[in-house]
């Protein structure tokens, strides 16, 4: 099977039968100004020297691929190297797009930006670009999300965002977006919507993994630098999807790499309570695409559950669910206490805390690295740090703040 | 010609503007809506738009947002609307039945089995919120295959190069979206409806529903000058919510005198056209 990755989508956006565009007729005309504008700046010298300058010298890039000695011996098996997205300014890989976009939203001339967000994480990176731009930016977030992560919320409001909290329907992920789409079809003349996710209509998931891809670059080279071949197995957490699309694009012609990405199993899969769509789910069309989505027998779209609020969201990027049925990658799942788990182990024994939402991937290591031999290399894609989630952690280890 | 197709030409013929309400199937409750389907067509509607409730209506505004939240608690399924049309039509053979919603249901139906069972319970076109014609392959056959009309959304920012598509695989009427916004949003900006009913006018080939942020009779007047039908939501579902403890009577009272007061708006508008005419 010889599949040139980088065709896809069509011009439609469309990945094999997923993706597409299923928007209210309202933001038909934005996005077609959008994939058009986009188009032209993706082949633009001077945007991409913009770009490579941002991240270099305002992101921090490239970021390390930081071998875990004490984590792997400790585990026996495969070496575990962690990409470490954590390390970007805002501590997630989330800034990789939004400052793409961001350059973006200044060349349409628009005045507004807005985002969802689930941990905070996208909205904290998308105040941060609005406040270094002078945009004004609204964050839309589930009301159940704000507490949660209540840290970041703040975080926003002193970056100068207003923060919303969304009232409606599950108040978490995708009632945010929701709400994010409702102020866009209102204010489409001067507000642009940085989608933080390879989620939406296209040409969203494209976008954001074009901007998101520069972590499996960097980690495809820094693997030859260190261990002079590429690695035998890659691993993600999969929410919307945009961590471990970055890390797996510039692998996925590479049939040697194996690729895992790691749902939320919640409570466990066969309790209903989890945010696993791709494992559990079937495909409709939600937020502007055909996708895996976790929906009841009459098409209504089901409340989710994980720990990690970046990833408790009912549909997944449709480029995922393709990569799912044309068996490139494997999708796989870990509970809340898997992930809590590899959560207190990394940081015991690598004395990096990382996010709840990263912490589903480093559990799928914890089963996948001891049925390696010694010499194979898995890369853990570490998507964000854990200070965020220090309420959530307190409150369950009995800690009073 | 299509029943919908048929009542357009009919109103068209008497110089007639159409009264189009919107109401969300199983508000309050399931046993609602049949009753006041018949309340709508006793004052004055001349077609009938009834919402299939989706767990994310992602373009509609809180008051509708809480209408399907409403029918979702009774667990209202597209099934479940389909045999309100049913029922309806038992005693009404005539007006038109619009089902407006999302896509999700009817994909989870399949395009197919969704088109004949809408066609054979009496439905007689369906407008699909998130379909775009550009995404209606399948769904498009499906429904021309059983004779429903569809019905596509034009906005104040849909470019002059998309309408022909929709001329192609739109039937029935065009539902403008007269402001750039969710349902029940702000206040119409007349002069801007105008100006774009001129340009939609001479590129569309059938009739246009203009509708969002309609809510009262003196918009209505000035919109039923401007297009084939009005359309009216937010407005009647509002008086849903605010009279759902109170019983069917008050309920009924209180949609009945609203539509009245669209009804009339309109008739007056149609008069006074004809008076032009003959002054």
């Amino acid at each position: 099977m010889t599949i040139n990755f980088s065709n896809y989508p069509d011009e439609q956006g469309h990945f094999g039968p997923y993706g597409g565009i299923f928007a209210p007729e309202t933001l038909m005309a934005a996005l077609e100004q959008l994939t058009q504008e986009y188009e032209c700046v993706k082949q633009d010298p001077e945007f991409l020297r913009e770009l490579a300058d941002d991240l270099q010298n305002y992101v921090g890039r490239p970021t390390p691929l930081y071998y875990a000695k004490r984590w792997s011996e400790h585990l026996g098996g495969g070496k575990i190297y962690l990409k470490r997205e954590d390390l970007n300014h805002t501590g997630a890989h989330k800034v990789n797009n939004t400052i793409g976009q961001a350059l973006l939203a200044k060349r349409l001339g628009k005045k507004r930006i807005i985002a969802e967000t689930g941990a905070g994480q996208h909205g904290v990176a998308s105040a941060t670009v609005a406040a270094r731009l002078g945009l004004e930016c609204v964050v839309y977030m589930g009301a159940d999300d704000v507490v949660r992560q209540a840290p970041n919320v703040v975080r926003m409001q002193m970056l100068g965002a207003t923060v919303v909290p969304v009232e409606s329907g599950t108040k978490t992920l995708k009632d945010a977006l929701n709400e994010a789409m409702r102020d866009w079809v209102t204010n489409v003349d001067d507000t642009f919507y940085i989608i933080g996710t390879v989620a939406g209509p296209h040409p969203y998931p494209a976008m954001v993994r074009d901007f998101q891809t520069i972590i499996g670059r960097e980690a495809k080279q820094q693997s030859l630098q260190h261990e002079h071949k590429l690695p035998d197995a890659l691993i993600a957490c999969v929410g919307g999807g945009s961590n471990a699309i970055g890390l797996f694009h510039a692998f996925l012609e590479d049939s040697s790499v194996e690729m895992y990405g790691v749902e939320p199993a919640g409570l466990g899969l066969e309790t209903g309570k989890h945010a696993a769509p791709l494992c559990k789910g079937k495909p409709g069309v939600f937020h502007g695409n055909r996708t895996y989505l976790m929906q009841d027998e009459n098409g209504q779209i089901l409340g989710t559950h994980s720990i990690s609020a970046g990833l408790d969201y009912p549909g997944v990027g449709p480029e995922h669910a393709w990569l799912k049925d044309i068996g490139r990658v494997n999708y796989v799942a870990v509970d809340d206490e898997e992930a809590l788990q590899a959560f207190r182990d990394l940081t015991r024994f690598e004395g990096i805390i990382p996010a709840l939402e990263s912490s589903h991937a480093l559990a799928y290591a914890t089963k996948l690295a001891p049925t390696l031999a010694k010499d194979k290399i898995i890369v853990v894609n570490l998507s964000g740090r854990g200070d965020k989630d220090m309420n959530t952690i307190a409150q369950i280890e009995g800690i009073e703040l | 010609m299509s029943r919908l197709q048929k009542k357009m030409a009919s109103l068209k013929q008497v110089g007639k503007t159409a009264l189009i309400p919107y109401i969300t199937a199983g508000d309050p409750t399931p046993n609602a809506t049949v009753a006041l389907m018949h309340l709508l067509v006793e004052k004055g509607a001349d077609v009938i738009e009834l919402g299939v409730p989706f767990s994310d209506p992602m373009a509609d505004g809180p008051v509708i947002q809480k209408a399907v939240e409403r029918a979702l608690i009774h667990n209202v399924s597209l099934d479940d609307v389909l045999e309100y049309v049913r029922v309806f039509r038992e005693q009404d053979a005539e007006t038109p039945v619009v089902l407006m919603g999302y896509l999700n249901p009817i994909e989870a139906q399949g395009y197919e089995a969704f088109a004949n069972a809408a066609s054979s319970v009496g439905v007689d076109a369906v407008l699909t919120v998130d379909m775009p014609p550009e995404e209606s392959k399948g769904y498009l056959e499906a429904l021309q295959q059983v004779g429903l009309d569809r019905v596509f959304l034009v906005s104040p920012t849909t470019p002059g190069s998309r309408l022909s598509a929709v001329n192609e695989k739109g039937s029935g009427f065009v539902y403008y979206v007269s402001l750039k916004g969710v349902t029940g949003s702000k206040e119409l900006d007349m002069e801007d409806v105008a100006q774009n009913m001129t340009r939609l006018k001479s590129k569309l080939n059938m009739p246009i529903g203009i509708g969002f942020g309609i809510k009262d009779g003196a918009t209505a007047f000035e919109m039923a000058n401007l297009g084939s039908a009005v359309i009216v939501g937010s407005v009647l579902v509002k008086l849903i919510e605010a009279n759902q403890s109170k019983g069917r009577y008050d309920m009924h009272l209180a949609i009945g005198e609203k539509m009245t007061e669209f009804r009339d708006a309109l008739n007056r508008a149609d008069m006074n056209r004809v008076g032009a005419l003959n002054t």
